[in-house]
This record gives structure tokens, C-alpha cells and sequence, in this order.
């Protein structure tokens, strides 16, 4: 069945236009940056950027940063909100349930399938922001956030285990998505409820009176990665937030394990 | 095949299925009426396992249902509430999407049940003569079907070339083999309908659940697919066939069911449901004589009289026994016909609020079969 919703998933022109947007966004900042030569000032504007124009090694991070608040979200929460609901409005569920498939296992590969775009995604941004950086700024030794030098092979499994904690975000918005497309046989009334509950935790998260519940927003910790690139790795946050989205994904999944199984499916 | 007790269905306050004791048999080709909304496609939802029941048991293919849902859905066939598709894949890759999406049918099926549910010998060709309307697919089929079709559904395919002849014998047997590659989005509602049934036959399913398989066909295609349904069935396929086409269940089904309010109001086998209303149509033009020795019989009450007709009901009094007394009576009986329902009179009887039997010579409806059994 995974084999199936992973054809499906290859099949569809909508998933590379999606990709293909997202690599775009940090490559146009990018070539922005290079052309003006103007970026942000130190410690202002998206993660990273003010480095990069002074060592494309730093792109990648930067890239993903970019795209992680709104881009990527929207996109894991499109894709995983169609997975039930969209088979339920094209009424093509019904045919894989009597075929029969199990209803656990229709679910188990449509999670398994976007985790794959979601690594996908993840990793053609960190890809081309690689390319993009070594081709339009030059690769140095990477200057940590700290102020020392990191050396290359640290920069790589820096790079690594960021590319991980980002896709490891993304599955708790996925989590979410999913939940909702269980729930409704709209694709779009369930990618919609997942926007709308990330918006709402972005929102609070900006809230000085919301403090109190600040660090079980799913998106608190989102953009922990950074601590990635201090000497010694900060892994207060980064561990935290790894902790908050797998409690995040485990309840919602099993809800969204224990509506589809028993659902009545009248679609 | 299917046996359902007491199958009830509410959502919230509404009751949709209410108590039904549904009996399919081994080899029916079985109608499943109803008026709109009177639960029909809800029960079918419920024996496929995608609705759970509120209460009741369901049995299919002598498994409990749902609980043995892999097994036994992996030899049932079904088409829900029309058909539906991925529509940018073209109609061979959806049916291999879904192909793939069932279970692997390199392993042994469960069960004392022979491997493939067609005979081994190609199927004696239809009795209708192959005009138009029975054209290409019955055409096409018949020399294929002794050499491939047994093979091809052995319970050793599997492989990818297996599952392309699959995909190229349901297509052939819905009158689809030369379908190009356009994407289904494009195709017409006769196509989708057709291409919703090679799915259900992609396995050589031993039971068929259709829910209105002729919808959005025209009448060629209707009666292609009747011939096809009577063909399969006729090759051991059982048919469970949910539909408001009366005409269509007349034609085809072997036993029927009418369902009205979710209730079971009639289950037999559908020339019982057709049986003789006890009603005799004498046509002469001697009705007063007629009248005056038919009321002599025993047990005979005269029904409607016009100028040269008359009804007759008969209790216990045989039909010929009644032409006799006329005919020596010296009555000139041009025609004497015994009156038989449609199934049509016997759906709106059952389920058009008139509840019972009608009253015998109540002024109901207008009524069909008089008019086409009295030539006037």
C-alpha cells in the first residue's frame, strides 16, 4: 500500500510544482542578496542571512529558515490534509477501503508517504540553498553563531541533524493535517483547520500574556535549530522542542487512528 | 452469500436501516429495491464494512462481516454510489493503482472454494442474438475466454505482466479494451460507469455488490451490461444488484428484495413476487351472460364490469374451470387473460404508502397491466 500512495504521490505533477516553489523562494533571496549585495544587519531580519553573504556555507540553514514559518507549513499541511479527506471527496476512498485495504493501514501509508515529501521537501531546500550558496557566495569554514570557526565536517552534520529537526517539526504539522482530514471530506476544510491551528499558535507564541503556555506551542521551539550552529551546540532547546512535537504527533496521530477506524465512511 | 438479522442502522434520531433480514443465495442474481432514500445504499455500505451497524448481524460469503472484512472483500466486487476515480490518470493506471492496492493474490485464498469462480470451459454464447447492442465485448470475449481467463485469475498472479493482463481483461469485458490514454476527467458518464465496473471485476470477484451499475448508460450500453451480469452470473458470479430500475431487476434478477423506510416489505424469488393477482380479465361480448354465469361459481365475485370486459375474482376457481362454464354457457370469449402484477405494481404497492394488499377493485392507480394485457 505504501508502494501505491508513494506512486500516487510521485504521480502528480502537484507535488514537484510544490517542491519546485519551495526551492525557489531562498533561491530568489539569494540571487537578491548577491545582486544588491545588501543584507540584513547583523542579528536582524530571517535567521542566518546577514552570514551569507559572506560564506555561502551558511545558505542551507539560512534557506530552510526561510521557508520553515509560513512557506513550508502551508505546504506539509496542504498535502497531508488531502491524504483522507481528498480520497473522501473524490469518493475513491470507498474503493480502497472494499478493495479491501485496512483502514489502519491506509493511514499508516499516508503518514509514511508524507514523511517522505516532507524529507523531500526539506531536503531539495537544503540542496539547492547548498548549490545556490557555494555557487553565488563561496564556501568558507563556517563562523558559528558563537563567533568561532567550525570546520566543514562539523558544518555537515550540523547541517544534517538540521535538515532532521525541521522535518521532525514539519511531521507535527502533518500530525495535525492528517487528524483534520479525518475528520471532514474536504481537503481544503482540513488543510485549513491545520493552518488555522499553527496560526493560532504563532500568534500566541508573539503574546507576552500567553507566556505561561509559550513553551507547549507547537511551533515555540520551530526555529531552535539555530542552536545548532553555536560552540558547544545548544541542545537545551532543540532536545525540548524534539520532546514537544513528538507528544504533539503521537496523541494526534492516534486520534486521527482512533476517528478513522471507526468512522462511518459516507462519502 | 449474504445473510443479514436484524441489520439496523440510525444516525442520530434517523433510522435508515430498520431490522433487515436480507438472504442472498449462491448463484441469485439479486434485485435490491427501494424507493429513494429508503435505506438501500446505506445497507450496501454496511455489508461492505464501510458503515458500521448499530445493531444486527451480517454475513457474507459465510463470514461474519465486519470482522472478517479482509478476507471476504477480497473476493467481492462492488460499485458504490457511482463510481470514482483519480481523474488525471488515464483508466488503465487507475485500475492498476487500484489493482496494486488490494491484497497480493500470489497467496492462497482462504477457504474450500475453487481458485477461479468461472467454469473452465468458455460460456455458451449469449441467447440474445449479438445485435448492436450486444456487439463488441460478448463478441470479442468469447474466443479469449477459454484460453486466459481461468489463467489469468489463478490465484498465482502477481506479477507485473500478471497484473496487466488483469487490468486488460476487466477493461475488455466492459467494452473498454481501446481506451486510449486520456485521463478519465475526460471521459464521458458511460465511460466512468464502465470503467467503475472493470474495477469491481479485476479479481473475479464470487460476489458482485452493485449499486445502480447502469446509471448514465444509454440503452445500448444497459443492455450490454444486463448480458454481461447475466453471463457472469451464469458462470457462478452471485449478483447482489441494488436499483430503481424496475424494469431492469424484471428483466435479469432471479430473486429481489424491496426495502421501503429502511424495512424489508418483500423477499422472494421474482416470479413468486409476479405471481397471479387471482384476478381473471374476461373479454367478450357477452359480458352480461358472462357476469351471470361467472358469479354461479363457487368462491367468484365479479369485479369491474365495462361493455366488453369483465374482472373476475377467483377463489380457488381455477381459470379454465371459469372459460369452461362461459364457453358451455354459450358465452363468445374472444380472451380470457390471468391477471399478473409487474413488477412496478407490485414495488408501488408495496412502498407507495398503500399499505396491504389493494382492495380488490379499489379505483387505484391507473393500472399498466391492463392496459397492455386488453387489446382494446
Amino acid at each position: 500500500m505504501f508502494l501505491v500512495e508513494l506512486r500516487k504521490l510521485v504521480g502528480r505533477p502537484r507535488t514537484w510544482v510544490t517542491i519546485a516553489l519551495l526551492a525557489g523562494l531562498p533561491t530568489l533571496v539569494a540571487v537578491l542578496l548577491r545582486v544588491t549585495g545588501v543584507g540584513p544587519r547583523p542579528g536582524q531580519g530571517p535567521a542566518f542571512l546577514a552570514e551569507v553573504l559572506n560564506n555561502g556555507a551558511l545558505f542551507p540553514a539560512a534557506a530552510l529558515a526561510l521557508v520553515l514559518p509560513v512557506f513550508l507549513p502551508v505546504a506539509v499541511a496542504v498535502l497531508a490534509g488531502d491524504a483522507v479527506a481528498g480520497e473522501a471527496g473524490a469518493g475513491t476512498l470507498r474503493y480502497l477501503l472494499v478493495r479491501p485495504v485496512g483502514r489502519t493501514r491506509l493511514l499508516v501509508a499516508k503518514l509514511a508517504v508524507t514523511v517522505v515529501f516532507v524529507f523531500l521537501a526539506v531536503l531539495v531546500v537544503a540542496a539547492v540553498g547548498f548549490a545556490v550558496g557555494a555557487w553565488l557566495f563561496g564556501v568558507k569554514p563556517l563562523p558559528s553563531v558563537s563567533g568561532q570557526t567550525i570546520a566543514a565536517q562539523d558544518a555537515t552534520w550540523r547541517t544534517a541533524v538540521t535538515v532532521g529537526y525541521v522535518a521532525w517539526s514539519m511531521l507535527g504539522v502533518a500530525a495535525v493535517a492528517l487528524f483534520a482530514s479525518t475528520l471532514t471530506d474536504s481537503s481544503l476544510a482540513a488543510a485549513l483547520g491545520a493552518l488555522a491551528a499553527l496560526v493560532t499558535s504563532q500568534v500566541l507564541d508573539l503574546l507576552d500574556a500567553a507566556a505561561a503556555l509559550k513553551p507547549y506551542l507547537p511551533t515555540h521551539y520551530w526555529l531552535a535549530f539555530v542552536d545548532l550552529f553555536r560552540i558547544p551546540v545548544l541542545w537545551r532547546n532543540v532536545s525540548r522542542g524534539f520532546a514537544i512535537q513528538a507528544v504533539y504527533i503521537a496523541v494526534l496521530l492516534g486520534a486521527a487512528w482512533a476517528n478513522f477506524a471507526t468512522k462511518d465512511i459516507k462519502s | 452469500m449474504i445473510r443479514t438479522e436484524g441489520l439496523t442502522k440510525r444516525f442520530g434520531r434517523l433510522t435508515a436501516v430498520d431490522g433487515l433480514d436480507l438472504d442472498v443465495r449462491e448463484g441469485d442474481l439479486f434485485g435490491f429495491l427501494g424507493p429513494n432514500g429508503s435505506g438501500k445504499t446505506t445497507t450496501v455500505r454496511m455489508l461492505l464494512g464501510l458503515v458500521f451497524a448499530t445493531s444486527g448481524r451480517i454475513e457474507m460469503l459465510g463470514r461474519p462481516m465486519p470482522a472478517a472484512a479482509r478476507e471476504v472483500l477480497a473476493q467481492v466486487g462492488s460499485l458504490v454510489e457511482g463510481p470514482a476515480f483519480y481523474p488525471h490518470l488515464s483508466g488503465r493506471a487507475n485500475l492498476a493503482l487500484f489493482d496494486a492496492a488490494g491484497p497480493d493474490p500470489t497467496r492462497p485464498r482462504p477457504g474450500p472454494h475453487p481458485p477461479s469462480p468461472h467454469p473452465p470451459s468458455p460460456d455458451p454464447p449469449s441467447p440474445d442474438p449479438p445485435g448492436p447492442a450486444a456487439g463488441p465485448p460478448v463478441g470479442e470475449r468469447s474466443p479469449r475466454q477459454g484460453g486466459t481467463l481461468p489463467d489469468v485469475h489463478s490465484p498465482r498472479g502477481g506479477p507485473r505482466a500478471r497484473r496487466r493482463r488483469r487490468v486488460e481483461d476487466a477493461l475488455a469485458r466492459v467494452g473498454l479494451e481501446r481506451v486510449g490514454r486520456r485521463p478519465v476527467k475526460a471521459w464521458s458518464t458511460g465511460m466512468r460507469q464502465r470503467l467503475g465496473l472493470a474495477a469491481a471485476l479485476l479479481r473475479a470477484p464470487r460476489l458482485l455488490v452493485l449499486d445502480e451499475p447502469t446509471n448514465g448508460l444509454d440503452p445500448h450500453g444497459m443492455r450490454e451490461i444486463r448480458d454481461l451480469l447475466v453471463e457472469l452470473v451464469r458462470g457462478g458470479t452471485t449478483v447482489f444488484l441494488s436499483s430503481h430500475l424496475l424494469a431492469e431487476v424484471e428483466l435479469v434478477c432471479t430473486r429481489a428484495a424491496i426495502v421501503d423506510q429502511g424495512r424489508l416489505v418483500a423477499q422472494d424469488r421474482v416470479d413468486a413476487l409476479l405471481g397471479p393477482t387471482g384476478r381473471v380479465l374476461v373479454t367478450t361480448p357477452d359480458v352480461g351472460t358472462a357476469a351471470d354465469l361467472a358469479a354461479a361459481l363457487p368462491g367468484v365475485r365479479l369485479g369491474e364490469r365495462r361493455p366488453d370486459r369483465l374482472a373476475v375474482h377467483l377463489d380457488g376457481t381455477a381459470p379454465e374451470a371459469l372459460n369452461r362454464r362461459l364457453v358451455d354457457g354459450g358465452v363468445r370469449v374472444r380472451e380470457l387473460v390471468v391477471e399478473r402484477p409487474t413488477l412496478e405494481d407490485v414495488f408501488l404497492r408495496l412502498t407507495g404508502g398503500l399499505t396491504g394488499p389493494r382492495p380488490p377493485d379499489a379505483p387505484g392507480p391507473p393500472d399498466p397491466a391492463e392496459d397492455r394485457r386488453v387489446p382494446g
